[in-house]
């Protein structure tokens, strides 16, 4: 399934990176630990969290995720959005819950 | 009662050590940097290490500058806690108790450049250690040895939603005896202070927790003391003896 599946699917606003849409999703994080999402997420996820400062773009490039999903409406800084377009990560809000998001993309990946 | 004079302190000020500090930040022009900006006191604070603090000082030596060296530690919260000394010798066993509760290694083009200089501009090597990444210590035992080994304890930046204690905890704990809670540069004291009357009880300073060298002295901390000193400093903090913060 790809990002482009899912942000269709669920309807999710893009901010940057849309030429990286048909990045493939294997799996999904979500924590605002960095520490924790560096230990135990994986290459492929798609990262959910409320963090919006710049670190995020390079834990999530770090890591090789999918994506960024900032939950709850959360928008990313200014700094945010710069740095994730140069280095290429895609940046979702949704208005979703990071419980929300999470469950509705874990059901898609595993019907498919 | 001694004379009591009034001493401008940056206690919070990243060298080049850092990930996230530009590499102009080497001990020398930080130092020059310091004194351009008026500042008696300056506070060595970088992620996790501490291998420049003492070149700082050395850089410092003579010029009217004092430099406590010190370290902002990430707690396994995600917490950063500022810890000044007077001298090099016990912030150097914090860093072996720090190193060795910090896992993980740098990636220099992910996270930046982690340059060890002396006072005399040349590099002397890079850090390899995740300096970015959290310590498994907790806030209770980070405060705890950085007390016993005769330090000062610093929440730093608590108006900051990322890493600060208030950010990451929701609130600060009643049994955490910090010394003094740092206000960023972003936010103005007063109005801080106003907004969570509840932290009254702590002394409140401001640093400008500078990554550049143009952002050195960018906010800053009037402590009116006898000399400078940590012991002095830890007086400013408590009120004690005719020592107090006059600013902010």
């Amino acid at each position: 399934m790809t990002l482009a599946d899912i942000a269709k699917k669920l309807n999710l606003r893009v901010l940057c990176c849309t030429d990286r849409l048909d990045r493939v999703v294997s799996g999904g994080y979500v924590g605002d630990l960095l520490s924790d999402v560096i230990a135990n997420s994986r290459a492929g996820d798609i990262w959910i969290t409320r963090q919006s400062h710049r670190n995020i773009v390079a834990v999530a490039s770090l890591k090789e995720h999918a994506a960024v999903i900032l939950a709850l409406g959360k928008e990313p800084d200014d700094e945010t959005l710069e740095k994730a377009t140069d280095e290429g990560v895609p940046l979702i809000v949704t208005n979703l819950s990071g419980f929300e998001v999470a469950g509705r993309i874990y059901e898609l990946l595993t019907r498919s | 009662m001694p004379a009591l004079k009034k001493y401008r302190c940056d206690l919070h000020i990243h060298t080049c050590l850092s990930p996230c500090a530009d590499l102009d930040m080497y001990p020398r022009a930080l130092v020059a940097g310091s004194i351009k900006a008026g500042l008696d006191v300056i506070g060595i604070c970088d992620h996790n290490a501490a291998e420049n603090a003492g070149y700082v000082m050395s850089a410092a030596d003579g010029k009217g500058l004092t430099v406590f060296p010190g370290m902002e530690i990430t707690s396994r919260e995600e917490v950063h806690i500022l810890s000044l000394f007077e001298n090099v010798e016990p912030l150097y066993t914090l860093q072996k108790i720090v190193y060795e509760a910090l896992p993980g290694v740098n990636d220099e083009n992910v996270f930046g450049c982690q340059a060890i200089v002396n006072e005399h501009d040349e590099v002397e090597g890079v850090s390899e250690k995740l300096l970015i990444g959290s310590t498994t210590l907790s806030l209770e035992t980070i405060v705890e040895t950085v007390h016993d080994l005769g330090g000062i304890v610093i929440a730093a930046h608590v108006d900051r939603e990322s890493f600060g204690i208030i950010g990451q905890l929701g609130f600060i704990p009643d049994t955490l005896s910090l010394d003094a809670l740092e206000v960023s540069y972003r936010t103005n004291p007063a109005e801080f202070m106003k907004k969570f009357p509840e932290l009254s009880r702590y002394p409140f300073i401001t640093s400008s927790d500078a990554h550049r060298i143009e952002d050195i002295g960018r906010a800053y901390t009037v402590l009116e003391i006898r000399q400078p000193t940590i012991e002095e400093c830890l007086k400013a903090f408590g009120g004690s003896a005719g020592r107090r913060i006059v600013e902010p």
